[in-house]
Order: structure tokens, then C-alpha cells, then sequence
């Protein structure tokens, strides 16, 4: 049946753009303005045209290697972050129970790293630790391995990994378990009249019915890491020297530590771009997912 | 007329924020006089013209960037190869 369509509507939207206008496209405008201009404050702005962005892209100047160093950086971050949350977020998922008490007990639990605020993380680790006071680095130091995360640069990162991995493991773990509450069970019955192994049942059952949330899982956590600020800024600053300075923390230095307002708008541009990029592919993927689901409603 | 000054305006930015509001309009007239249909292109993916034109702009953006890091010279050039890449998104993709 054809519901009646009636432009009009388009009307009641107009209060969101107002506030999207307001709260995100004006100042987006005003950060582009900024990236081809410089200031020494005051509100007064010199034409600089494209030079930010050149100095940007050219590794051999002080921006541009800050700039390409922490890309490298955050993308390695999130390369190492994503195949350990991942693969554990799935083994934790398989490991969950499915029935009885104990189903709300996990999911409570497993719930609760994901409710602490970011900045609360980092305090969390920034004591815990610490090689003097802190529970683990006192520890790990007693333990006769020299570890202090203030100081090197490896024990900074690994800090840091650990930290992510805590915090954001159970939101890989209970996407994929939806996605494991949804196999019915005569699927399983079938694997056992079949004989199919434990491998078997995992590869060919349980990770194709949860592609579709692992790739939200993904997404999420790509997009969580690569924009991180506040816990390494917390429990690291973005030190030992810039060991751990990522490409938000750069950005911060260079907005509001030195108040480059040019540079930081056209880093900002480039960061976003890419940020963009990247949401394009991941929104694509699981859309035509879905259109593919549609196609093959029955056997899947 | 309210005070714009704090957004740090100047004549070359307000001439491409006014090319992306006239592409938005044109879009949204075109939406309206002659409506179409989403088709599957060279990518493999059904796509609209508003698709083809996020894409485009997504395009010439990262080949401008790429002009200012590896070739250098005057813009001009990445933007024509820009309008050669948005003529062959709208057309093939």
C-alpha cells in the first residue's frame, strides 16, 4: 500500500539542522577559515593560503614530522589494540555462559569497565601503576622486572594497551555475544548430527552469524582508539618525550599548549578527512551487508 | 546583518563554502524535479547522486592534499584532475 508523501515533512527536521548548523557546521566552517590563515590572537588573521597544509604534508618540517609521527603512532595503537581486543573479545563471548543466573551475573560484569568514565581509567591505571605506590608496578618491580611506564617508553605503551585492553575488551565481548544469542539452536543440533568438530561448528556457525557485529566491533573500537585523548593524556601525558602523543594529544599541544590555531585547524581538517574516509568504507560494508541478508533471507 | 568576524572569515573560503551550498542546492532542486532510482556501479555498491557527490568531494579533497604533499605546484592542476575524477564518479560509480 502507498502511504501518502508529503514534502512537508521535511519541516519538522529543521530544528536539528538548526542545532547541527550551530553546534557543528559553523564551527566546522570557522576551523577551515582558520586553516588557511594565521593569528597571533586577538581575533586578527593573516592569509597563509596553503602553507599550513604543505608544512603539514612534508615530514622533513617540525609539523609535519609531529604530525606524520603521531599517525603512525595512533595507527599502531589501534592496529595492536584491535588484534587483542578482538580475538579475546570473542574467546570471552564462547566462554560466557548462555543459561541460569549466572547469564545476568556475566553480562553485569562484564558491563562495568564500560561504564567508567574515560578520565577515571586513566586515573585507575595512572595509580596502579606507578612503580612506587601503585599495586601492579610495586608489584611487577618486586617481581625483579625494572618496569616504569614515566620513564620508558615500551613499559608507557604496554601501560597504555593493557589499559585499552581492560577497558574495552567486554564491548567486543558482549557485541559478539548478541550475535551468539541469535543462533537458534537447531544449527548447533545439526553440527552434532554432522559430527562437525569444535573448530568446525566455530568457523562455519558461530563466526559467520557474528561477522556482522564484529565488523561493528571493529568500527568502533577503530574509531574509539584513533580519536583517543583522555586516558594516555592521563596516565601518560603523552610521554616519555612524545613516545605516546597521539594524533588528538598533538592536535591539543598545537591548538591550545601553543595556540597555533592555523596549524591545529589544518591538522584538524586532515584528521577529520581521514576520520571520514574511514567511516565511508565501514558505513558501506555493513549496509550492503545488510542488502545482502535481504537478498538471501532463508539459508544464512 | 550579525557579526561574522569571529569566524575568521576571508573571500576564498567564503567562495567554497558558497560551491558546496550551490552543489547542495542543485542537488536538492535536482532531488526534487527529476527523482531517481539507486543503481549498482563500477564498485559494486548501490549508490544515488548524493553518494556520487559525498564521494567526489571525499576525492578531491584527499587528491588536493596529495597535489600539496607529493607534486607541489599550483593547485589548479589537482583541481582539474578533480573535476576528471567527480565526472567519471557520477558517471561510473
Amino acid at each position: 500500500m502507498d502511504k501518502p508523501y508529503d514534502n512537508r515533512a521535511w519541516l519538522l527536521v529543521l530544528p536539528v539542522l538548526a542545532i547541527v548548523a550551530f553546534s557543528a557546521v559553523i564551527p566546522l566552517m570557522t576551523v577551515v577559515n582558520y586553516s588557511v590563515q594565521d593569528t597571533f590572537g586577538n581575533n586578527q588573521f593573516f592569509w597563509n593560503g596553503t602553507g599550513w597544509f604543505r608544512e603539514l604534508l612534508d615530514p622533513s618540517t617540525d609539523l609535519g614530522g609531529r604530525v606524520f609521527d603521531s599517525l603512525w603512532r595512533n595507527l599502531a595503537f589501534s592496529a595492536i589494540i584491535l588484534a587483542i581486543e578482538v580475538p579475546l573479545g570473542i574467546a570471552v563471548a564462547l566462554a560466557m555462559p548462555r543459561h541460569g543466573w549466572k547469564v545476568a551475573a556475566t553480562l553485569v560484569l562484564m558491563a562495568m569497565p564500560l561504564l567508567v568514565p574515560w578520565n577515571v581509567v586513566g586515573t585507575i591505571w595512572q595509580v596502579f601503576a606507578r612503580a612506587d605506590i601503585g599495586l601492579l608496578g610495586y608489584a611487577i618491580n618486586r617481581l625483579g622486572i625494572d618496569y616504569n611506564y614515566v620513564a620508558d617508553p615500551l613499559d608507557a605503551w604496554i601501560t597504555i594497551i593493557v589499559m585499552d585492553v581492560w577497558h574495552w575488551t567486554s564491548l567486543v565481548a558482549l557485541l559478539c555475544y548478541a550475535g551468539l544469542k541469535s543462533i537458534p539452536d537447531a544449527y548447533y543440533q545439526a553440527a552434532r548430527i554432522d559430527g562437525a568438530s569444535r573448530w568446525a561448528v566455530f568457523r562455519y556457525i558461530q563466526l559467520p552469524k557474528m561477522r556482522r557485529v564484529l565488523i561493528i566491533a571493529v568500527l568502533l573500537r577503530f574509531m574509539d582508539s584513533f580519536m583517543i585523548y583522555t586516558e594516555p593524556f592521563v596516565v601518560t601525558g603523552g610521554g616519555p618525550g612524545n613516545s605516546t602523543t597521539f594524533l588528538s594529544i598533538e592536535l591539543v599541544k598545537l591548538a591550545l599548549g601553543q595556540f597555533d590555531l592555523g596549524k591545529a585547524a589544518a591538522m584538524s581538517i586532515v584528521y577529520n578527512l581521514i576520520v571520514l574516509a574511514v567511516c565511508w568504507v565501514f558505513y558501506t560494508v555493513m549496509t550492503n551487508l545488510d542488502v545482502e541478508r535481504r537478498r538471501l533471507p532463508a539459508d544464512r | 546583518m550579525p557579526d561574522l568576524t569571529w569566524m575568521a572569515w576571508t573571500p576564498q573560503t567564503a567562495l567554497f563554502f558558497a560551491t558546496i551550498i550551490g552543489l547542495l542546492l542543485v542537488m536538492t532542486t535536482l532531488a526534487v524535479r527529476r527523482p531517481e532510482l539507486e543503481r549498482v556501479g563500477a564498485l559494486g555498491i548501490a549508490t544515488t547522486r548524493g553518494d556520487r557527490l559525498f564521494l567526489s568531494l571525499l576525492g578531491t579533497a584527499f587528491i588536493h592534499l596529495a597535489w600539496l604533499g607529493l607534486a607541489g605546484g599550483p593547485l589548479w592542476w589537482a583541481t582539474a584532475l578533480s573535476l576528471l575524477y567527480a565526472a567519471a564518479v557520477f558517471r561510473f560509480v
